[in-house]
């Protein structure tokens, strides 16, 4: 039960924050608190892929578009036109196409989110086991470069490809009716629901990683970080092991993507960029790499502050700086237990010269 | 096979490292319950042997049986699950884990619990815990590291670094156990403690191949001993014999001080 009273606190502090943004009239804000919610579901999936097992990926964005862009590209088809396909039948027959208004008042109808959603996991999972397998096997600098080369293919992919928009990217995506009087969408009427949405995921997501690490699997993917050696001498099918936990990673992105998009009524390039990959492999490390509660924490507060334009023009350049100090002074990460002891010991070791001192003093008046 | 009584049977090992004959053509059997030794001067081929039995390394001919089931060019966890456990010269620990932790991947290959049983924390995921904590505790008392179970195993003394690593080997109940070098480090009082305990562990019905440099540790507890030099056996037999052979004393115990 131990290991659950940190997800209690998490729960009351996301109902706190509500409260005060809504006392305080803050309001707007829970609007890049719940975008955060969506960077934190990256971050915390990476967590597990970089901090836990050890394995570098610096193609996290890649997998958030391939959720974003699934969902935009289907439910943004409008099949109010194409009645005869044989696709129209299928979905219509399952109850699976959604007629809509427009703003202009045209009609629309469009592939229920609930396809998509399912797409879309499905396209990230499947993607991220086929490029898993023979790039897993590369360790070190060679993994960190062959999963940057995915995440730039896929950004130019994006960039490049007409039905994705091109550098426009996807816009006037449906929102995503979850059960009725649910809506995933980025009205203001829905904005405290769309809040406790975003972070519901987070915790359920942050359920799931807490047991994980806790279980017999969970163990295995840990020993990996050390090196594969006593993995394997112990019986764990390291490769499989490595494959699996990067597709719960890509997973996690992509359900991010999927929700962001549906959550602002699009998606553009940007979110496939490497310098949004290279936030969330900074926003781990500072978190305290194997430190699934620090990725979270970092990831809020630095998203939030980027959200809301803190660092200006130079948003980027401070994820990269923080990557840069946390590779030469802490390449273990911040938040952990170690710079805890450190502190301790260090604020320990000043009270006791004190008392050393105290001690020669009364000595030497003698 | 006809003698049942042999657990691992080692046909003509033979491993090449370019123009290197590191190992060459070695043969021998270890029978079930016993402890037997593999020494020889340095570069005499014992690590790679070892290697090769357990998966490390392919060999450029020959085969391992162990209970009749060929294990050569299989993976090493696949050879762990057959319940061949090694531990190392220079220890492989997670140093970032608790003690308890390390010892608990150890149990590993006896569990079954998935992905998502530990996601979702299934029955079947609690029972395996609960169970392998009941398996691993005994062990950690018995190596007199239970009171150390949660400390970081990367700031242990060495000598309890090497007792987490044989704790880690022991919770997979393992058929036959495969130490690297185990006293390397270890002081004199450590050494006879270890040398109590693998008897022990041979005691309780397991098998124990030994590669170790400390020759009055290996002639105190050995059943058997095979002598190797530059890749090649030269002689097999019990201690006493080992120690009367000429060849052995000349190019191993160091000529006429034997």
């Amino acid at each position: 039960m131990k290991r659950y009273y940190p997800v209690i606190i998490l729960f009351i502090t996301i109902v706190v924050i509500q409260i005060l943004t809504f006392v305080t009239g803050k309001g707007y804000m829970l609007t890049q608190l719940t975008m955060s919610a969506y960077y934190v579901l990256v971050a915390v999936g990476l967590c597990m892929v970089m901090g836990y097992a050890g394995q570098i990926s610096l193609g996290q964005a890649g997998f958030f578009a391939i959720g974003g862009y699934t969902t935009a590209f289907l439910t943004t088809i409008d099949f109010s036109d194409k009645a005869g396909t044989a696709i129209y039948k299928l979905l219509d027959t399952l109850g699976l196409l959604i007629t809509k208004e427009t703003l202009y008042g045209d009609t629309i109808m469009h592939m229920s989110p609930w396809v998509s959603l399912f797409l879309a996991v499905i396209l990230a999972g499947i993607t991220a086991y086929l490029l898993g397998i023979p790039v897993l096997k590369l360790k070190g600098h060679y993994l960190a470069m062959a999963t940057m080369g995915f995440g730039i293919i896929i950004y130019r992919l994006v960039l490049g490809t007409k039905i994705f928009g091109e550098a426009d990217g996807i816009s006037n995506v449906p929102s995503f009716t979850i059960f009725p009087g649910l809506e995933l969408s980025g009205d203001f009427s829905t904005r405290i629901s769309n809040y406790y949405i975003a972070w519901l995921l987070v915790i359920a997501a942050i359920l799931l990683m807490v047991n994980l690490i806790n279980s017999r699997v969970g163990r295995a993917l840990r020993s990996l970080h050390g090196g594969e050696d006593a993995s394997d001498a112990m019986g764990v099918d390291t490769a499989r092991y490595k494959v699996i936990v990067f597709v719960i990673g890509a997973v996690f992105a992509a359900l991010a993507g999927f929700f962001m998009t549906h959550y602002n009524g699009g998606i553009g390039p940007s979110e496939a960029g490497v310098g949004k990959s290279v936030r969330y492999v900074a926003i781990v490390a500072v978190g305290g790499m194997a430190n699934i509660w620090g990725s979270l924490v970092m990831g809020l507060i630095l998203n939030f502050l980027s959200l809301r334009g803190v660092f200006g023009h130079f948003d980027d350049a401070v994820f990269g700086v923080i990557l840069v100090v946390m590779m030469m002074f802490m390449p273990e990460g911040f938040i952990r237990i170690a710079v805890y002891r450190d502190i301790k010991s260090f604020f320990h070791k000043i009270l006791n010269r004190r008392k050393v001192e105290k001690i020669k003093l009364e000595h030497s008046h003698e | 096979m006809n003698n049942s009584n042999i657990i691992m049977r080692i046909e003509n090992l033979d491993k090449y490292f370019g123009g290197l004959h590191a190992v060459n053509s070695v043969a021998f059997d270890v029978e079930k319950g016993s402890i037997k030794s593999v020494i020889g001067p340095n570069g005499a081929g014992k690590t790679t042997m070892f290697n090769m039995i357990a998966g490390y390394e392919t060999p450029s001919n020959g085969h391992v049986f162990f209970n009749d089931i060929l294990i050569t060019g299989k993976k090493p966890w696949q050879v762990a699950e057959h319940g061949v456990l090694r531990t190392f010269q220079n220890l492989k620990l997670s140093n970032h884990m608790s003690v308890l932790d390390n010892v608990l991947l150890g149990w590993h290959s006896l569990g079954s619990a998935g992905f998502l049983d530990g996601m979702f924390s299934s029955p079947l995921s609690r029972r395996e815990e609960k169970k392998a904590k009941e398996a691993v505790f005994p062990i950690l008392e018995w190596l007199n590291i239970l009171d150390l179970k949660d400390s970081e195993v990367g700031n242990l003394s060495f000598g309890n670094q090497r007792a987490v690593e044989l704790a880690r080997a022991l919770a997979s109940n393992p058929s036959m156990l495969l130490l690297d070098e185990p006293a390397a480090g270890l002081n004199m009082h450590e050494t006879t403690d270890l040398a109590k305990r693998i008897e022990k562990i041979r005691d309780q019905g397991r098998t124990v191949l030994l590669v170790e440099h400390d020759m009055s540790l290996v002639m105190d507890i050995s059943d058997e001993i095979v002598v190797l030099n530059f890749g090649q056996k030269i002689a097999e037999g019990k201690p006493s014999e080992i120690q009367k052979n000429e060849e052995v004393v000349r190019i191993y115990l160091g000529g006429d001080d034997a």
